[in-house]
Order: C-alpha cells, then sequence, then structure tokens
C-alpha cells in the first residue's frame, strides 16, 4: 500500500513537471515569436516580401542561368504522375517548353497546360546583405558612437554624483534629512513634462538645443533611483570600518574614496549598468534636444527617422532593429548576474 | 516601497524634534550636506525651479521663436485646457481608456510570469528566466517596430497563425487589423509592454522567494488547494511589490508616448485613438511651439500624477500588507 503511495505520489509530481514545463515553453515560444519573426524578415527579399505565396523562411524563388538566361523554376506535375522541378524556357498558352535544371543540354521538354497555374520553386537563401543595407542607410557607425559616449558619459556622471549624494544620506546626521529624501524619491515619479518647458527654453537661451549638453549636464547632479539604491548598499556597509578609518585620521571624502566606493563594487555595477541602458534607450529627450541634427542623433531617434523614411522596406528595418539591439542583449547575457541583483534590490529592499 | 523607507526616516526627524545642535553635530551636518549637495543644486536647477517657471509659463501666450512677443494672459490657458479644447479631455480618457486595458493585462502577465519561474515543478527556470527577461533589454524603439512587423495584417506572423490555427479569418483587410482597428490597437499596444516584463517579474519572483515556505507547509497541512494558496498566501504576502509595480506603471502609462509617436508620428492612427496626453503635450508644446499652453498641460499632468499617486497610497493602508506594520 505505501509503496503504490509513493509510486503514484511521484507520478504525479512527473506529470505536473512535465505539465508546467510544457506550458512555460508553450508561453516562452509565444513571447518570443516577434523575435523569430524579426529574424526571418529581415533575411529575405524584397521580392519574397510581396509575394502570398511565398513560403514563412527566407528563400528566393529558383532560377536557372542557361547561356546567358535566366529562366524561373517551376514544380511542374508530369503525365506519370511524378513532379518535376523544370526551368521554363518557352512560354506558350497551351504548350510551353521547359529546360531540366539537372541536365538543360539535353534540350527542352514539351508539357501541355497553362504553366501561369504552376507554382515556383523557393529555395533556402537567407539574405544577409540586408544588414549590410542597413547599417550604411541608417549610418549605423555614426548612431552607435553616439548612442554609446552619450550612455558612458551619463552613466559615469550619474554613479558619480549618486555615490556621494547617496553617501550623504547614509552616513552623517543631518536636519531635515527625512524630508531630503521624500524629495529626492517623489523626483522618481515625477511626471517629466511638468519641468520640461523652461529647461528648454533655458537650453536654448544658453544654445545648448542641437548638442548633447542639456542630456548629459543633468545627469551629474544625481538621480534619483540610483542614489536610493546605492543608499541602500551603502546602509549595509558596517560603520566599523569608516570609524577605524577616521581614527587613523581619514576625512569623510577619504572614507568614500577608499572604503565606501570599494566595498560597493558589485551595487556600483548595477546601478551602472542600469544607467548605461536607460540612456541607451533614452527617446524623449534626445528626440526634443537634438531635433533636425541627425549628425547627433542615438540609435532610438535614428532608428525612429529610418522607419519613416522606408517603412515600406520590412526587411531593412527588421534587420536594423535587430543591429540595434544586439549590443544591449550581448551585454545583457554577460552581466545578468549583476543585472537581476540590482533590479531585486531597487523593487523588493525596503 | 522605498517611498515608506522615507516616510521612516520622516518619522526620525521628528522624534529629534528641536534639540539644540551641538559643534559636533554642525560639523556633521555641514560635511553630510556638502555631500547631498550635488543633488540639492539638481534639485533647484531641475526640478523646483523649472516647475514654478513652468507655471509661470502658463499664465503667458508664449513661442520660444519669438520670446518678445510673450504675452501675460491670466488663467487663459488653463481655461483653453478644462473648458474650450475638447482634445485635452479626450486624450486624456484615451490615456485611461488604455491604462485601463494594458495595466490588468501587464501586471497579472508578470505575476503569472513570476509565479512560474518560482514553481519547483518547472525544469530549467534559470534559462526560462533569461530569456523572458532578454526583451526587456531590446531598445523600445526596435522592440515597437518588430511588433509592428509581427502584428501586420496582411503579412504578420500572429494573423497567419490565428488563421492556421482556428480557422478564423484574421489576415488580410477583413481579419484582425491590430494596429488600424480601434477596438484592437489598445490590445496591441499592450502586446508591445509585455515584452518589457523583465523587470517586474524578477521584482514578483524576489518577492515570492520571500515568502516564508512554513506557511505554505502550514496551508497544505490544513488542506488548502493550489489555487487558495496562491490568492490567499502569495498575492498577499507580496502585495508590497505589487503595490511599488502599480505606482510605478500607472505613472509611466499617463506619460505613455514612443509607440503612438514611433509608429503614426503622433497623428493618432486609427481614429485618434492613439492621440494620448502625453502625445498631445508633444504636439502643442514642440510641433506647434505653443509653449505656454504645453506649460499648462504639463502642469495638468503634474495634478492628475499627483492625484492618482494620493489615491494609490490611500487604499495602500486597505490592501497593501506590511509584516511589521503595528496597527
Amino acid at each position: 500500500m505505501a509503496a503504490n503511495k509513493v509510486v503514484s505520489k511521484n507520478m504525479r509530481v512527473a506529470g505536473m513537471k512535465l505539465g508546467l514545463t510544457g506550458l512555460v515553453l508553450a508561453v516562452l515560444f509565444l513571447f518570443l515569436i516577434p523575435m523569430f519573426y524579426g529574424i526571418v524578415t529581415s533575411l529575405k527579399t524584397d521580392s519574397q516580401l510581396s509575394k502570398s505565396d511565398a513560403p514563412w523562411w527566407p528563400a528566393a524563388e529558383g532560377i536557372l542561368n542557361y547561356e546567358g538566361k535566366d529562366y524561373e523554376i517551376y514544380s511542374v506535375p508530369m503525365e506519370d504522375g511524378t513532379v518535376r522541378e523544370l526551368a521554363l524556357y518557352k512560354k506558350g498558352r497551351q504548350v510551353s517548353e521547359f529546360l531540366d535544371p539537372q541536365n538543360p543540354e539535353a534540350g527542352p521538354i514539351e508539357w501541355e497546360g497553362a504553366w501561369r497555374q504552376l507554382e515556383r520553386i523557393w529555395s533556402f537563401s537567407p539574405q544577409w546583405r540586408n544588414f549590410i543595407n542597413a547599417w550604411d542607410t541608417v549610418n549605423f557607425p555614426r548612431l552607435l558612437w553616439n548612442t554609446f559616449v552619450y550612455a558612458s558619459v551619463t552613466t559615469f556622471g550619474a554613479v558619480f554624483s549618486s555615490a556621494l549624494v547617496a553617501y550623504g544620506f547614509s552616513r552623517f546626521r543631518i536636519p531635515g534629512k527625512g524630508v531630503l529624501f521624500m524629495l529626492m524619491l517623489s523626483t522618481v515619479i515625477l511626471p517629466s513634462a511638468v519641468t520640461l518647458i523652461p529647461t528648454y527654453f533655458v537650453f536654448l537661451k544658453l544654445g545648448w538645443v542641437g548638442t548633447w549638453l542639456p542630456l548629459i549636464i543633468p545627469a551629474f547632479f544625481s538621480w534619483g533611483t540610483n542614489t536610493f539604491l546605492l543608499r541602500q548598499f551603502f546602509m549595509s556597509i558596517p560603520r566599523e570600518l569608516d570609524e577605524a578609518a577616521m581614527i587613523d585620521g581619514a576625512s569623510p571624502l577619504r572614507v568614500f574614496i577608499s572604503i565606501i566606493l570599494p566595498t560597493s563594487m558589485p551595487a556600483l555595477t548595477a546601478v551602472g549598468l542600469f544607467h548605461f541602458f536607460w540612456a541607451w534607450n533614452d527617446f524623449f529627450g534626445p528626440l526634443i534636444y537634438l531635433a533636425g541634427n541627425p549628425d547627433k542623433f542615438p540609435i532610438t531617434v535614428g532608428l525612429t527617422a529610418f522607419n519613416n523614411l522606408y517603412s515600406q522596406s520590412t526587411n531593412l528595418i527588421q534587420a536594423a532593429s535587430l543591429i540595434s539591439a544586439v549590443i544591449p542583449v550581448i551585454i545583457f547575457f554577460l552581466a545578468q548576474k549583476q543585472f537581476m541583483q540590482g533590479i531585486v534590490v531597487t523593487g523588493v529592499e525596503k | 516601497m522605498s517611498f515608506f523607507e522615507g516616510v521612516e526616516l520622516l518619522k526620525k526627524d521628528k522624534a529629534r524634534g528641536k534639540r539644540k545642535l551641538s559643534g559636533a553635530d554642525k560639523r556633521e551636518a555641514r560635511t553630510g550636506l556638502a555631500f547631498l549637495s550635488p543633488w540639492i543644486i539638481g534639485f533647484l536647477l531641475f526640478y523646483l525651479l523649472p516647475m514654478i517657471a513652468s507655471f509661470v509659463f502658463s499664465l503667458y501666450d508664449f513661442n520660444p521663436a519669438v520670446p518678445d512677443q510673450a504675452k501675460f494672459i491670466g488663467f487663459e490657458n488653463w481655461q483653453r485646457a478644462l473648458v474650450i479644447d475638447e482634445e485635452v479631455r479626450l486624450s486624456f480618457f484615451r490615456t485611461i481608456h488604455f491604462m485601463a486595458i494594458s495595466l490588468p493585462i501587464t501586471l497579472s502577465f508578470t505575476l503569472f510570469l513570476a509565479v512560474l519561474m518560482n514553481s519547483e515543478h518547472v525544469i530549467g527556470k534559470n534559462i526560462y528566466r533569461t530569456l523572458f527577461y532578454m526583451p526587456t533589454m531590446i531598445p523600445l524603439v526596435a522592440g515597437v517596430l518588430v511588433w509592428n512587423g509581427v502584428l501586420n495584417e496582411q503579412t504578420g506572423w500572429i494573423n497567419v497563425i490565428i488563421e492556421r490555427l482556428t480557422g478564423i479569418e484574421a489576415v488580410g483587410t477583413n481579419g484582425l487589423r491590430w494596429l488600424a482597428d480601434p477596438k484592437l490597437v489598445y490590445y496591441a499596444y499592450t502586446m508591445f509592454g509585455l515584452w518589457g516584463v523583465g523587470n517586474g517579474m524578477i521584482i514578483f519572483l524576489a518577492g515570492l522567494q520571500g515568502v516564508p515556505t512554513e506557511i505554505y507547509e502550514a496551508a497544505q497541512i490544513d488542506g488548502a488547494g493550489w489555487w487558495r494558496r496562491l490568492f490567499r498566501i502569495t498575492v498577499p504576502l507580496i502585495t508590497p511589490v505589487i503595490f511599488y509595480q502599480l505606482v510605478l506603471s500607472v505613472i509611466a502609462s499617463l506619460q505613455y508616448f514612443l509607440a503612438p509617436f514611433v509608429l503614426n508620428d503622433g497623428t493618432g492612427f486609427p481614429e485618434g485613438m492613439t492621440r494620448f496626453y502625453m502625445v498631445y503635450f508633444y504636439k502643442q508644446s514642440f510641433s506647434f511651439f505653443n509653449m505656454g499652453y504645453g506649460a499648462t498641460l504639463a502642469w495638468l499632468m503634474f495634478l492628475v500624477a499627483l492625484v492618482l499617486t494620493a489615491i494609490l497610497f490611500g487604499t495602500a493602508k486597505y490592501w497593501v500588507y506590511y509584516a511589521s506594520e503595528e496597527r
């Protein structure tokens, strides 16, 4: 009896495992369909995209090049019931002539019927050239470089200034600290529009609109989310460490540089990664401040402009979108752990 | 949740009260303030002053191309926004309408994924977690363009798959026109958003892993089934995390802008459905350069955000669970 129970329990657990894992795989498949679509579409030719009877995978219509001319290959049902792949040599209303692509020298084969009813033969043929075309048309080197510089500079500024501020919040008794901290948190959820217009106007008067300065300078004045996250981490560093250094005569700045920063590398990395990809994704700021200056566009705005110009070239758009996603995705795979930890600290820690 | 941290600090401030500061205390406060100074300066320059200026702008008829012709018009902009200009009300309700569709779907999908990723019965969880997270890394503009392709009514795979599987006519102009049918477009936009659930999923997952297993075991002994355990134990215990996600999502949806702008240049296609509040704000401020009116719209959005946040925080005590809270 007991043994029976154990077996049936094991069976049930195995069933659960199979069922749930199957469910996850199904959801994952649906979730990633757009990505497969993007990859497959980016490898198609224009002509395949315009034909409704084309296969779903990247393919080209079969062509026989014979004596310097191209002949289209069709799938032809023969009188003996077999289906052969033949190249249409001479079109006729009732009777057409075909060539055998394997052996064109053998001469034309006559076939009775309407060739227009025949189906074309497709063969697998990924168009890697689309990526090169997209790369050249969008001027990706420029966009990637702009985005990279913008993201790196703001990340450095935002992480360093946020660390300073977080140190202030975590280590010093300051009258009214609670109010300041609340204000800082509320800037995280403040809709950016409410400060945008006067800020834009001031930057316009300074002659900074059309440059990266309006996007870069504010990052050096700390950033709510980053500061919060770093403060949480600094709070967990034992105060004995700072105190020991202070007794040895280290100034608060010295403690910050030689104790707090080195001990917080994981948190600094996480915050840095976040900020980097936030900047990589940033759209609204560059759209407004760089309007009319395509040379300075980051990838998001450049991609939008490209989409407006080439919205008919689905394959190029998908290729360009994929190119812009490659770098963040690769870095994510390399630095997954830091990412996940950082998210947990911002979202869950109290 | 971080907000509650701030509340704690406020309490500490109060407890300390108006005690006289000694010389050492003053020195400490000064050093501390020096470290806070980047934030304090930034707050004044990029938040507080612009907010005040924004309000002042809202009282003017103002175009940055001809700043000399700025004219004080009192509350005319406010009157226009609240009473005369119908588009303000319409675009606001569109935003709320979209929020009412996308928020529940996105939050429950996120929770659903987190529960699956937390299940002991799923084999190879770490791989799936990575793969579910991955699209979050794709720049949103690129993601929107990919979805725009896959949802295309003629050639998109979604319609082709639906038609093959169910036999319903999905492909073509009589089929499911995800991005052109006013009834479907909000669902399509919601789908774009599903590619960004990674962060929420990880946060929920961490919340789930924080639920003590003893509680489940006790409940199981008492005969509580899986669903009962989910809704009576798991969900209540992670309400703080849900609350945090909810506040952030509400504020973010209020400013929803990117997809309608990238796909239709903010024309509101189809039938004005995607002319959301932020899109209208952008048009007024940065296409027509009506910056006085734009500032008014921005201030209105700020007030709405304030009210919504206040409502959420007000309801929090009825449904958000805090283990350490004394009632």
